[in-house]
């Protein structure tokens, strides 16, 4: 099908079932806020039940049951489906499905992906993958609840795992295809002039992260096949021989092993992590070139700290299993591989800080998100340094440390940078700017509720509060101290919830009523900002583009301006 | 403007988009059978001594050998095939494709003696985990070979290659893209036969 | 790589054949080395050898990878040694294990 006539589409072809990078892109944006928003709901359910144990939850207390009341199975339900919306039907298709095929060809130079069908296809994949999850709460049996770890053999007997193991093939389908395009369009479709030592680092991050996506999701969707067939075909992949379940011995023929699917499980889950950070890592140096008009400090050691860590990311996964009974030379190799793994994410964050060194901060929304994200990021990376050794790991695994400790990288990390990218990238999609106002009464209150949330739980975890526990650590003697937190922390929730209320309005209405602004209104260097706003339909871009210089062309002495775009001759 | 590189190779890479395309894919098929393989080897350490060696038996050699030499038989034809349009031979191609979709159905209908003699003799993939991480290797193994027939089979019939009429170069890397999948497929199943059937 | 001519395809052809061949006295021999008497460790590295040299051929010459650039080559070899890497690390970390006997 040859590209340069455009047939009048209609209303389904141009919108629903489109081929355009830049409205499948948007379809995943919109699609993936509302599983963030959804997710974001379970959470506060359950938060609920933590800061007011065995109280009616007020709002959709209904739909509990009669008393209204949390119920244990009901909280582990949510736990396991909070767990898996925000990371599969949330971060990913919002970092990769959207921000990945709106931005790159646009940032390459290119007129779509280079597989449009096929991105299409990927995004549909997705949805069909998160309408089975969603289906599976109004299943008989209810959503999963083993954890969005799935660990047999609990996994194996609990409800709800089969519709969760239908929907993650088709998710993970969804982004293997969607990241195998984003390889394909990265390496052939560069515009010419565009090397890869002048590709903006979004799109390095992009690449790296396409390349994690399409060789770490493999094994999980293997295992999850697997695990299908130990609850369908009464197979015992994962089922030790001897094994009683609820008093009654079971029926299979053993010899399997429980540790084979949390091998399969982390060697996808590991490098996912690396997924979630880096597409925002992205974004945060785009807004920081662009907002301290100064070059990037380190492009070069930011590119190859990024494929360095890519790389690490496949030989770490083990470092979440240290309590599995493994022998001290494994234990070792896996503590030595993640203490070594943390060196490129140290480069990766002083490169951005040192490129704030001297730099004229224009303080814009999208600047203080990405700012926010550099100390927020330092913490959650930090504290996991703990849990990669394996003397402080004993104490620390499976406590609220390593829930605060994972959070504060995804929330005020990964999130904070993907705001910045909404309200870095706005003008570009609608031709208008968000209201700045507004902007930062969205920051502030969300950056201080977001530590609310996350920093007691280090002190949680710390005095032995272990996760997933209904009651919040009522029972234990040794939680007593620190429960008092609970309620602190789900405040900071529902608190953290009402401080998106003006980043929807703000959306909403700058879509009609916002500061219409030119092609250019950051005065950007990269590719993106020299198509219209929002970029032709199909093409992009109004004519062939060349790129003559790097992306961060900053300030250069002896230009007229402070920056030089890559395509201006 | 148009997508580039879609027939012509861009110089500093050598390749066509579909064929980087093809072989990106494939590595993640390498981990998804990889994720199996490994899956093999844990629970063969995991059983009892010997325990792999007694269900292991229970597979028959003889055919799945003659299934091997089918299945690189299907190879060389489908090379054949995208020789032939190379050669402008378009009668050729359609022979060769014929050939091939017809060693794939001859290797199909070997799988489906295979499977319900097991089934006949009451076998099934939750009698023993080697029995189950067999079935589970080749059931997905033959659904690539089946997905495979179904590209290949809309590439033979007259709908699927109008396009060497109208972009006959472009047609001709279609045949090469789907020629490495189906190589991909022989080399699979080139490495599951000595393990399963002969270890 | 696209290449029109006749000849050069034909000259092609007859190392297709020629692999072809080879990969089926390799599969015949690999039936015939099981029934040899060897330790497991030896069957395991005897079948997984000679089923590397079938998979070298067919994606050495079937899937062309002979004639692209010595870069993809590289990088897949060091793929398969990295998977090979990946796959074995499980393995290894069920032998060392902490053991209660």
């Amino acid at each position: 099908m040859s590209n340069d006539s455009h047939p009048k589409e209609n209303f389904l072809q141009k919108y629903i079932f489109s081929v355009d990078h830049k409205i499948i892109g948007l379809q995943y944006g919109i699609t993936s806020l509302l599983f963030l928003f959804f997710g974001f709901c379970l959470m506060m359910v359950m938060r609920w039940q933590l800061a007011y144990p065995e109280t009616p939850v007020p709002i959709v207390g209904h739909l509990l049951g009669e008393t209204g009341i949390l119920m244990p199975e009901t909280y582990n339900m949510l736990g396991a489906m909070h767990g898996t919306i925000m990371i599969f039907l949330g971060i990913v298709p919002l970092a990769v499905g959207a921000f990945g095929n709106y931005i790159v060809p646009l940032q390459i130079g290119a007129p779509d992906m280079a597989f449009p069908k096929l991105n299409a296809a990927s995004y549909w994949a997705y949805f069909i993958g998160g309408v089975i999850m969603l289906s599976s709460f109004f299943m008989p049996e209810g959503a999963a609840r083993s954890g969005w770890t799935s660990y047999p053999p609990l996994s194996i007997f609990e409800a709800g795992q089969t519709t969760w193991l239908i929907g993650m093939i088709f998710l993970i389908t969804s982004s293997l295809l969607g990241s195998m395009n984003i390889i394909v369009t990265i390496v052939q479709l560069r515009a010419p002039g565009l090397s890869w030592f002048r590709l903006p680092f979004f799109v390095w991050a992009q690449f790296v992260t396409a390349f994690l996506l399409v060789l770490a999701f493999p094994p999980l969707e293997a295992a999850a096949v697997l695990q299908l067939m130990d609850r369908v075909a009464q197979t015992s992949f994962f089922l030790p021989s001897g094994l009683v379940y609820s008093g009654a011995s079971v029926d299979v023929y053993g010899s399997g092993s429980p540790l084979l699917w949390q091998h399969l499980f982390w060697f996808l889950a590991h490098p996912e992590v690396y997924v979630l950070i880096l597409p925002a890592m992205g974004i945060v140096g785009e807004v920081i070139a662009n907002n301290t008009r100064k070059p990037l400090w380190g492009y070069k050691s930011l590119v190859y700290a990024t494929v360095f860590l890519g790389f690490m990311s496949f030989i770490v996964w083990a470092h979440h299993m240290f309590l599995t009974g493994m022998g001290q030379a494994m234990s070792a190799f896996f503590q030595t591989t993640t203490m070594i793994i943390s060196i490129p994410s140290v480069v990766i964050l002083t490169a951005f800080f040192i490129s704030l060194w001297g730099a004229s901060i224009r303080f814009t929304t999208p600047m203080l998100f990405a700012l926010a994200f550099l100390p927020m990021f330092g913490i959650g990376g930090l504290t996991g340094l703990p849990l990669g050794v394996g003397a402080s790991d004993i104490h620390l695994h499976d406590t609220y440390y390593v829930i605060g400790h994972f959070h504060y990288v995804v929330a005020p990390g990964t999130i904070f940078g993907l705001f910045a990218g909404i309200y870095y990238w706005f003008p570009k999609i609608t031709g208008r700017k968000m209201s700045e106002a507004l902007g930062k009464l969205h920051f502030w209150p969300s950056l201080i509720f977001m530590n609310g949330i996350f920093m007691p739980m280090f002190i949680q975890g710390l005095a032995g509060v272990s996760r997933r526990l209904y009651d919040g650590g009522q029972l234990y003697a040794h939680a007593q101290d620190v429960l008092q937190w609970n309620e602190f922390m789900s405040i900071s929730a529902f608190c953290l919830a009402a401080s998106q209320i003006p980043f929807f309005i703000n959306f909403f209405v700058s879509l009609f009523k916002g500061e219409k602004v030119d092609r250019n209104p950051w005065g950007a260097t990269t590719i993106e900002w020299s198509a219209p706003s929002p970029p032709l339909p199909h093409e992009n871009f109004e004519g062939p583009v060349e790129v003559y210089r790097g992306p961060y062309e900053y300030s250069v002495p002896g230009a007229d301006k402070d920056f030089s775009p890559q395509t201006e001759k | 403007m148009q997508i580039p590189y879609i027939v012509e190779e861009r110089p500093d890479t050598g390749l066509n988009n579909s064929k980087l395309g093809i072989w990106v894919f494939l590595a993640s098929e390498v981990m998804l059978f990889g994720g199996l393989f490994s899956a093999y080897v844990f629970l063969r350490m995991a059983a009892p001594v010997g325990d792999f060696a007694y269900w292991g038996s229970k597979l028959s050699i003889p055919m799945a050998t003659f299934n091997t030499l089918v299945l690189i038989s299907s190879s060389m034809t489908m090379i054949m095939s995208w020789a032939s349009l190379k050669m402008k031979d378009f009668e050729k191609f359609k022979m060769y494709m014929g050939l091939t979709l017809l060693c794939a159905f001859i290797f199909l209908v070997v799988k489906y003696f295979e499977y319900t003699g097991k089934f006949h003799h009451g076998i099934y993939p939750s009698s023993s985990t080697f029995m189950g991480i067999y079935f589970t290797l080749t059931g997905l193994h033959m659904l690539h070979i089946i997905g495979g027939m179904i590209v290949m089979g809309y590439f033979w019939l007259p709908f699927g290659n109008k396009m060497w009429t109208t972009e006959p170069e472009r047609f001709t890397n279609r045949i090469e893209v789907a020629g490495l999948y189906w190589h991909f497929v022989d080399l699979v199943w080139i490495f599951l036969f000595p393990i399963l059937y002969l270890l | 790589m696209s290449e029109n001519d006749h000849g050069h395809i034909q000259e092609h052809i007859k190392v297709y054949l020629t692999v072809f061949g080879a990969l089926g006295f390799l599969t015949l021999l690999t039936v015939a080395a099981s029934y040899m008497d060897v330790s497991p460790m030896e069957a395991i590295f005897l079948a997984l050898a000679i089923a590397t040299i079938k998979a070298s051929l067919v994606a050495g010459y079937f899937m062309h990878l002979i004639t692209e650039k010595q870069t993809i080559i590289w990088i897949l070899c060091l793929t398969f040694i990295f998977f090979l890497f990946c796959m074995f690390i499980p393995m290894i970390t069920v032998i060392d294990h902490a053991s209660l006997s």
